[in-house]
């Protein structure tokens, strides 16, 4: 074995410089100071979009990627950690070594304390000094990274060949001979300057660092040459079109003569190839200076190539001419389902059996679609459309197959039967649905059982259809409870299958402490819907399934283990003190508002156009697993393409929900008299509901019959977190005055949906293979009940209780909630308790008056729906009960008439005990 | 850092000597060994704890009063101070089994671990104490058997903090430990090794790379202080068969990571038996310019949590690494004995020591 000086560097994984590489790729855009996009969500603390922009680099392709923080206006020593310590959780970045960038060296040495990997240092010089330079490569060393010498000395930056190398030969002479720095760890980077600028002295810079270059590999070919490419078309910024053909022709000649390293936009490189030929002929003029109207005569064409603005790309049928196979691939790829039946049945009169047009040519293409969607380049709307097309395919070849099966007797093969369920007393599926789109795009047999189905059912069903995992899905917080109940059934009944765990409540740790445990075989949570398949795909894999579990197995029992160890934590207060602490007011002085119209109000066909203006739009795009906040999201340099695209979608299917009244928004609110009397809220004696809504609603007749006790316990739940004296220990019960003030105080309540009518819908998209428009709609009926309840608080402020009458808010303060009073909902953080919500339903008579049931999970159905309790107090506000001592939870056990064991079941997420 | 001289050179070069000539024994498991005793509380505490503070800091005993609820049952490291003839008693055992190098009882000998018992304040003690006890089993046993002289490995652990993973599932940038206060950890018990006399240094069980590389800094810092340098030995641990550490590196990934630190030696060692940890041996051969190392488990544990590979399966496997020319130093971890040890002696006491390619001699 010889051992040759070859650069080697690490992330996860190794990346070792030989020369069969040519040129290693330095990823740019996680750079503050070159990418305007990258500082602005950097500074806005937007580290979840951030660390996108570093996948997306490396799914570019880049082999290192560069972090540089420094701008004046942020913490550039705690930006570069924070990032640096989330990418490192990121295994799809951490793979490749990090290049650490700033002209300050505290920076740099705090970023070097991040690196479990061999990153470089990018740079170090001789600006101020041998001394300065030698120290801080020792450092470097000490670190263990490789390290950019720029081309820097006590005289400043060079810009001729000559100056170049005689700096660069310094440092290397300095670094070799005083050091013993490894020649293969050092990286020139001899200076890329702006040409073209119009001042003469500039055009020859791209030339000086060529021939820089060129004479730097001959004296120390173990060394390597970077640079900054993006500088050298600094004056056509604005022109990506030249701007990238500068890049092209530099490279081509830069790279020719040893330059073996530079920092590009991996995702926006032309290739020299394919310029055209006018511009790359001016353009090499340019670059290597080989005329003196050179730059006149660049910029004389550069306009032609500038993309106008507003220009759209027409649309190109060109996709047609090509053979049946990659017109498949094509259409699935960019899910365009309009000539796919044709294009199957082309190609499955080229085949024997129908059933190898799916396993061929639509699976070819269903895996470009997986790949694409792995590596970031594909976002899941897209790939719901692809599977849309794929499915039409599909229905299309069903008959023929069915009917060669009746001749042959032959199946297709499957990756996995999953049989996939929301659990008993839940109705929430966007999520489920959408994790059962992807697998199916990768040839998994997929049975959905849809939401609230009991443990035995969805036991019985895997049973049945030999099924190779389970998964189950929930999003209120009492469907965790249920999942560990289905765990538990799978042991006792001697499953071995997988047990996929999923929702937006549920969490690794959750699982890891609540549910594995009670399962033997394989249980494991899947974060989202982009990790489902490598999940599901490693399960049913005899050759992967062993080494998945043992990490899945010891990451849970390694969460277990400090679960067990977890330190004293944030200690919580007696409930006594926590009492004592509560939110206090002058009572006294205070008039609490009495409401406008009293007693119950329904409203049974609610206007679907006015609620449009109140949608927030953000949580939509949250459904599809898009990052980012409405409006910036639209042109997100990332995702903002596919988010225009979806929300354009979803625009025009609102625009026919709302004509064709696909959907049925009713409602029904109602203010009592209410007291507070300890951590609960009474409400004496309610009135008859009094019947009319303003604008012709209709007079609730239902509501007048309604049982209603004599009086109302609401029951509520106080913080325990040991605070501050100046910031109290809330509890809902506190926004209202106490009797012993016997101020006639009041509370509200409503009940909200726009879902009503949906299932039609539903069904009209299920028989057109449609998944696409199916959780569109979900979503937008979920937005609509939202901003019902928005809306809904707003005229309860004006008008109902009217307490606010003159309140002007745009849609953006009313979702920053800028207004007076809260709506707070049971289950939710500051009244966690779900069971509350009969309470409220029985107020209400929200079943009759709104349409609206309560599954015995406590959740409502139709699934767009909201409700929740009315607060007026003008300091009321919403806040987290947050974690709960035994105490406390035995006091609310007895208020409720609970034993403590119901009263842990209902609380079990706000816990801060293991219960026995 | 490779400018500085050798603290000890003699004893480097006959180190030095020894590898270039045959396979070197390394020692087996501590905690295998100590379970025999089975010491029960008073036993921890020895005569020095026994009234439930440290009798030889009484005069600060507000800061080192371990309150009732602290035991120190399991401390294995305090056994240095409170059990000293038990501890040598261990060297000695491996010493007649055949090992070359016993590595010091120091495995959790940082303030971070320690802390768990609120025994920080001893761990420069623990470390300089667990040296000398080595040196001196290491002595008696050179001048038994003049012609192959034993050398003491001070060890610094992995501590029970990782500097590149966060402990919060929900807070994926979070770090309960930061690279300063594990390279000040390190610093300080490497001090304690470098003067109680210890022949190199070996940063082991590397779950995490960044605590390893904070370590190899702190000896590069507490070597410039010196002037003199010892060898340092590296030995990370790939902890499960999906052949990556903890922190998720491969194998050749951790090496070029901690390549810088120019090593006696690299090697694997705990989590797998030696059967699993071939390939990754492999690997590191193929690409370490150093001597390579590895002390793998006595194989996977079982239900019970113990290991069950006896000396004769374990010797056979480790035999085969030999014969291929894999090894330049080979031991045992969790669940070995001398009776692995011996065993392991004889199966590569015949064959040829992997060679090192050619740009190695610029490394040690």
């Amino acid at each position: 074995m010889t051992t040759t000086r070859h650069t080697r560097l690490s992330g996860l994984e190794p990346l070792v410089i030989t020369p069969d590489l040519l040129f290693v790729n330095v990823g740019e855009r996680t750079n503050v100071t070159g990418s305007a996009q990258f500082k602005k969500l950097i500074k806005e603390d937007r580290y979840d979009e951030a660390v996108e922009v570093a996948r997306q680099q490396v799914a570019n392709g880049a082999q290192i990627i560069d972090v540089n923080m420094d701008e004046g206006l942020i913490d550039s020593e705690a930006a570069m950690v924070r990032f640096l310590n989330l990418i490192a959780a990121e295994p799809d970045i951490a793979r490749v070594p990090v290049m650490v960038d700033s002209s300050k060296w505290s920076v740099i040495e705090a970023g070097l304390r991040c690196l479990q990997g061999k990153g470089i240092v990018n740079s170090i010089s001789m600006k101020e000094g041998e001394q300065a330079f030698l120290e801080h490569a020792r450092k470097v060393q000490q670190y263990g990274a490789a390290v950019v010498v720029m081309a820097f000395d006590e005289q400043g930056q060079a810009d001729t060949a000559q100056r170049k190398i005689e700096i660069c030969s310094r440092a290397y002479e300095l670094l070799t001979g005083q050091l013993d720095f490894a020649p293969e760890d050092i990286i020139f980077d001899p200076n890329i300057f702006a040409i073209a600028t119009g001042i003469e002295e500039h055009n020859n810079y791209a030339v000086d660092f060529i021939e820089a270059t060129r004479e730097l590999k001959r004296r120390f070919p173990d060394c390597h040459v970077s640079g900054g490419v993006s500088n050298v078309s600094f004056s056509f910024r604005g022109n990506d079109t030249v701007r990238e053909a500068i890049h092209s022709v530099f490279l081509y000649h830069a790279i020719k003569a040893g330059m073996d390293m530079g920092i590009v936009n991996a995702g926006a490189l032309a290739i020299y190839d394919d310029l055209d030929p006018v511009l790359r002929e001016r353009v090499e003029d340019v670059v290597l200076n080989r005329r003196e109207d050179a730059t006149e005569r660049l910029l004389e064409i550069a306009d032609n190539y500038k993309k106008k603005k507003g220009e759209v790309a027409t649309e190109t049928l060109a996709w047609r001419e090509k053979d049946v196979r990659a017109r498949l691939s094509h259409a699935l790829v960019h899910g365009i389902d309009q000539y796919v039946v044709e294009d199957t049945e082309e190609a499955r009169q080229q085949v024997t059996r129908p059933l190898d047009v799916i396993e061929g040519p639509l699976m070819d293409g269903m895996n470009v679609v997986g790949d694409l969607f792995g590596a970031g380049k594909m976002f899941l709307p897209q790939v719901v459309k692809s599977a849309r097309v794929m499915k039409k395919a599909v229905a299309y070849l069903l008959p023929f197959i069915e009917e060669e099966k009746a001749r042959t007797g032959d199946v297709g093969k499957s990756n996995g039967k999953i049989v996939m369920a929301t659990v008993k007393g839940d109705v929430h599926d966007i999520g489920k649905n959408i994790v059962g789109v992807v697998l199916r795009c990768n040839n998994f047999d997929v049975i959905d059982l849809g939401v609230m189905v009991p443990a035995q059912k969805i036991l019985d069903t895997a049973v049945a259809e030999n099924a190779d995992m389970i998964g189950l899905s929930g999003l209120i917080t009492p469907s965790l409870e249920e999942m560990g109940q289905v765990a538990r059934e799978m042991q006792r009944q001697g499953f071995t299958m997988p047990l996929l765990i999923g929702g937006a409540t549920t969490s690794r740790a959750h699982t890891a402490l609540k549910i594995e445990p009670h399962y033997k075989s394989p249980c494991v949570w899947v974060k989202d819907a982009s990790r489902a398949v490598g999940v599901a795909q490693s399960l049913v894999s005899k050759e992967l399934v062993d080494a998945f579990m043992a990490k899945i197995r010891a990451e849970y029992a390694e969460i277990r283990e400090r679960h067990r160890n977890r330190g004293p934590g944030k200690q919580l207060v007696s409930l006594e003190k926590a009492r004592a602490q509560r939110f206090g007011c002058d009572w006294a002085a205070y008039e609490p508002p009495q409401p406008a119209k009293p007693g119950l109000t329904v409203f049974d066909d609610y206007d679907l156009a006015e609620l449009r203006d109140y949608i927030d739009w953000t949580p939509f795009f949250q459904a599809w697993e898009l990052a980012g906040h409405y409006p910036a999201i639209l042109t997100d340099e990332v995702v903002g393409k596919q988010a225009s695209e979806l929300f354009n979608d979803a625009q025009k299917m609102l625009d026919r929900i709302v004509a064709e009244k696909w959907l049925t928004a009713r409602a029904v609110i109602g203010f009592w008299p209410a007291a507070n009397v300890g951590d609960d809220i009474e409400i004496v004696a309610p009135p008859p509901p009094s019947g009319r809504g303003p604008g012709g609603e209709v007079p609730d007749e239902a509501s007048a019959t309604s049982p209603v006790e004599d009086t109302v316990v609401l029951h509520h739940l106080r913080q325990q977190a040991d605070k501050p004296v100046e910031r109290p220990n809330l509890c809902l019960s506190d926004f209202i005055a106490p009797k012993a003030y016997g101020k006639p105080d009041w509370i509200g309540g409503f009940a909200v949906t726009a879902g009503l009518g949906i299932e039609e819908h539903l069904e009209r998209f299920r028989a057109e293979y449609d998944d696409y428009s199916s959780i569109t709609l979900k979503a937008l009926a979920d937005r609509l009940a939202e901003a019902f309840a928005e809306r809904m608080h707003e005229r309860v402020r004006r008008e109902f209780w009217g307490y606010a009458p003159d309140e002007s808010l745009d849609n953006e303060a009313l979702i920053a909630e800028r207004y007076k009073g809260i709506r707070p909902a049971p289950g939710y953080p500051a009244c966690p308790d779900h069971t509350e919500k009969a309470t409220l339903f029985r107020l209400l008579d929200a079943t009759a008056n709104a349409g609206i049931e309560l599954t015995e999970g406590f959740a409502m159905y139709p699934a767009a729906a909201v409700s929740g309790w009315y607060f007026s107090h003008p300091d009321s506000q919403y806040f987290v009960v947050g974690r709960l001592t035994k105490e406390q939870v035995a006091d609310y056990a007895g208020r409720k008439g609970w034993s403590l064991e119901q009263a842990e079941r209902w609380l079990a997420s706000n816990l801060d005990y293991d219960p026995e | 850092m490779s400018t500085l001289p050798w603290l000890h050179p003699d004893r480097v070069a006959l180190l030095e000597t020894a590898l270039e000539r045959r396979i070197m024994v390394l020692d087996g498991g501590m905690g295998t060994m100590l379970q025999g005793h089975r010491l029960d509380e008073a036993g921890f505490r020895g005569e020095r704890f026994e009234h439930g503070h440290d009798g030889a800091h009484a005069h600060r005993h507000d800061e080192h009063a371990h309150p009732g609820g602290c035991d120190l049952k399991g401390n294995n490291d305090l056994l240095t101070l409170t059990q000293p003839a038990i501890i040598r008693g261990v060297h000695e055992a491996y010493l007649e089994a055949g090992a070359d190098l016993v590595e010091t009882n120091t495995f959790n000998s940082t303030r971070i671990s320690q802390a768990d018992y609120r025994l920080e304040h001893l761990a420069h003690e623990l470390n300089l104490e667990g040296a000398k006890l080595a040196r001196a089993a290491a002595d008696a046993w050179t001048a038994k058997t003049p012609d192959r002289p034993r050398f003491v490995i001070g060890v610094l652990g992995p501590t029970s903090r990782t500097a590149s993973l966060s402990p919060d599932v929900n807070d994926p940038g979070f770090r309960n430990v930061t690279f300063e206060e594990l390279a000040g950890n390190y610093r300080e018990s490497a001090a304690g090794l470098v003067d109680g006399g210890a022949d190199a240094v070996m940063v082991e069980t590397i779950f995490d790379t960044l605590n390893a590389k904070a370590a190899l800094y702190a000896l590069s810092e507490l070597f410039r202080e010196r002037g003199a340098r010892v060898p340092v030995m590296i030995s990370g641990t790939i902890t499960d068969r999906s052949g990556r550490t903890l922190s998720g590196q491969t194998a050749e990934a951790f090496w070029y990571s901690v390549r810088h630190a120019r090593p006696l030696s690299v090697g694997l060692n705990c989590a797998l038996g030696a059967a699993d940890l071939r390939p990754h041996i492999q690997t590191l051969a193929g690409i370490a310019e150093c001597h390579v190392s590895t002390h793998p488990n006595a194989g996977l544990p079982n239900a019970f949590a113990e290991y069950d590979e006896t000396p004769e399966q374990m010797a056979s496997v480790i035999g085969g690494f030999a014969r291929d020319g894999l090894l330049n130093l080979v031991g045992g971890c969790c669940g070995t004995t001398p009776a692995h040890i011996a065993a392991i002696a004889v199966a590569v006491r015949d064959c040829a020591p992997r060679q090192l390619p050619g740009l190695a001699r610029e490394a040690a």
